[in-house]
């Protein structure tokens, strides 16, 4: 398929959604006898554009912010800062009364598929809910109509409408979740790690899926997953982020056939293959240490304390995000620099 | 040969009914090799090993022997198990936090190991356990010995569940989905760790995940299960390079990979895993089977070879 991501030189459109320099900060209170609040910053100064059609992928470890990001863009956490502009409006800090209009354009899917669905409902009850907020006037025959359509379309039985989620299984239960999140027809879906808590042989099918639904509705993604292989398969762009910075962004081929940023290298080569003979022969960039605590990241480049390549410019000057190539950027002194 | 799995048959009493979760189950492990066993949830990968260990649900109960060096060690008495567990045998766990005791410090918690089993004295073990902690890579071992498990990292946690599960030096290391709660730096040092200590030591290591990749790097020989049995076994090259049961062939299509191209769709393979619960007569992996034909539905195969040094469990005498 040759989504807007592919480098075919025609204009661009009208990105869907812009991003500027986000942040989302959460008060942490310290201390003892005198209490001070410290932020946490989640997500510290995110930028990007997504167009029509595009999936961009949002990849990093635990606690880079991912999920944060992907909250922060559908107005679920309150940024601190930055901008976030859907189709032209600006939508942060709206409050939800206005959000709400705009709330049926953007949906998500979540990561544990059967505690993202209320026990007590019936699927065909959880499915119809965002009808039930969104278009009340709807008949009951119209909404249950409406509800048999995207049952089939995700590849469940109409007939199991009056199930609860506990009789299905994981795979199942994510098909229901994106049947929700599909049934008014939004223009972008944030998934949030949707496949990490599924067996390998489904977690292809929901991939499957979801990749079809976006190219029959032309749907835009952002796919915050921890796999690298999985966000490679279905993405046009990725944005790697560190301890709430982006560190890389860049189309796929270029981000998985040369990425700049040291993080980006360790962790694309921290991926095992499976093929043994490449995966015990592989020259591996493996990291030291852990994420540091993001209550206190490193001063100047977030990732200095862990890279193989920091110098004494890395402590005291963050890095500008860069531009090395059509699509691709990268925030790193050394971009330049072979490990 | 260190351990030898024969025929084991493992089943728990639930309120509907019993189910097996491990059916005629044979594998083999020889001293310093590296056997890898994948299967997704509900395979009975784990439950294998926890029999084995007796270490299952008070509802379960197994058949079959386990030998290991010789001797039968399936149904031991608690008293005489303990005496292997974490000396000859150890097990590591997927959650490093639900398997270390929160209210220890890990001081407490690793001396212990070597003053039950070896009789070390206190002094003694607290010097080997800080030689462990430093074996694995834990940075500032000293200190770090005397924290509790909350104050160490995911990472740290499993490097320290590892030093724990090494400090007797067993021939056998089972390591149960043991980076699968980290993330995919930590995992490339903890894999790393495994297999060179496996080396070290001459320790035997059974890796049991659902993650390809991860047995790709790591193992020698690989046991493909599914519904309760092994499904295939070969070594890892053959096995990877040409899968002959139809179940592994459709895990390998399966996973997205790094090093093909990414526009190749993948190979989902349809359907649900089983209901233990409700296993087909036939092959339990024939609803999904993409060449299953009349008799997989009667009959469940049994394993036979299909190629030098490699079983299978299907019908079909080659994957066209």
């Amino acid at each position: 398929m040759s989504g807007p991501g592919s480098n075919s030189g025609a204009p661009r459109p009208e990105p869907i959604l812009s991003v500027r320099g986000l942040k989302v900060y959460f008060p942490i209170i310290t201390g003892g006898l005198i209490r001070t609040t410290v932020p946490l910053k989640a997500v510290d100064e995110v930028s990007f554009d997504l167009y029509p059609g595009e999936t961009l992928g949002v990849v990093g470890e635990s606690g880079c912010g991912k999920s944060t990001l992907g909250r922060g863009i559908l107005q679920l956490l309150e940024p601190s800062g930055g901008s976030v502009v859907w189709l032209g409006n600006h939508i942060e800090g709206l409050p939800a009364a206005e959000m709400k209009h705009y709330r049926k354009e953007m949906q998500i899917i979540f990561q544990d598929p059967l505690a993202s669905l209320n026990p007590r409902m019936t699927i065909g009850d959880i499915i119809a809910e965002p009808l039930t907020v969104h278009f009340p006037e709807l008949s009951v025959e119209e909404r249950k109509q409406k509800v048999r359509e995207i049952m089939e379309q995700v590849g469940l039985l109409p007939l199991m409408i009056n199930r609860y989620p506990h009789e299905f299984s994981g795979g199942q239960c994510q098909r229901i979740g994106v049947a929700r999140a599909m049934i008014l027809k939004p223009k972008l879906i944030v998934c949030d790690e949707p496949v990490s808590a599924l067996d390998v042989s489904i977690q292809a099918q929901i991939v499957n899926l979801i990749k079809g639904l976006q190219d029959t509705f032309g749907l835009s993604l952002i796919f915050i997953s921890h796999d690298l292989s999985i966000v490679r398969h279905i993405s046009h762009r990725i944005m790697v982020l560190y301890l709430g910075n982006t560190v890389e962004v860049a189309d796929r081929e270029s981000l998985y056939k040369n990425p700049k940023h040291p993080y980006t290298k360790a962790l694309i080569s921290a991926v095992p293959l499976p093929d043994p003979e490449l995966e015990k022969s592989k020259k591996r960039l493996v990291l030291y240490g852990d994420l540091p605590s993001p209550l206190s990241p490193p001063s100047g480049c977030v990732f200095r304390t862990r890279c193989p390549l920091a110098q004494d410019i890395c402590a005291a000057e963050k890095p500008e995000m860069t531009q090395v190539g059509d699509t691709h950027q990268v925030a790193c002194h050394f971009w330049d620099h072979d490990i | 040969m260190l351990l030898d799995i024969q025929h084991l048959t493992t089943s728990f009493d639930t309120p509907e009914g019993e189910v097996c979760a491990v059916n005629d189950v044979s594998l083999q492990i020889d001293p310093g090799q590296c056997l890898g066993v994948v299967g997704e949830s509900g395979s009975g990968k784990t439950q294998v090993f926890m029999s084995m260990m007796g270490l299952l649900a008070k509802n379960g109960k197994s058949e079959g022997a386990v030998y290991f060096e010789g001797r039968q060690i399936l149904g031991l008495e608690t008293s005489e198990l303990n005496q292997l567990r974490g000396v000859e045998l150890s097990m590591i766990f997927q959650d490093p936090m639900t398997s270390l005791n929160p209210y220890l410090r890990i001081s407490r918690q690793m001396t212990e190991v070597l003053m039950e089993h070896r009789g070390t004295s206190h002094k003694q073990a607290i010097a080997t356990s800080i030689e462990m902690l430093n074996l694995v890579g834990i940075p500032e071992a000293e200190k770090r010995f005397r924290m509790y498990p909350h104050e160490f990292s995911g990472g740290m946690r499993q490097r320290a569940m590892i030093a724990m599960a090494l400090l007797c030096e067993p021939k056998l290391l089972i390591a149960d989905e043991p980076t699968t709660a980290l993330d995919v730096t930590v995992q490339a040092q903890i894999l790393e760790l495994i297999a060179g200590l496996g080396k070290k030591m001459n320790m035997a290591t059974v890796l049991i995940t659902h993650d390809l990749g991860v047995i790709a790097g790591l193992s020698d020989r690989v046991a493909v299960m599914y519904g309760g049995r092994v499904v295939e076994e070969a070594s890892v090259i053959e096995l990877f390079k040409s899968p002959q049961h139809p179940y592994s062939k459709g895990l390998l299509e399966s996973m997205p990979r790094l090093d093909t191209s990414s526009e190749v769709a993948l190979h989902a393979i349809a359907g649900q895993p089983p209901d233990l619960q409700a296993l087909p007569a036939g092959c339990s992996f024939e609803p999904r089977c993409i060449y299953a034909f009349e008799r997989c539905r009667r009959e469940i195969p049994d394993l036979r070879a299909s190629g030098e040094n490699r079983v299978k469990a299907c019908h079909l005498e080659k994957i066209p």
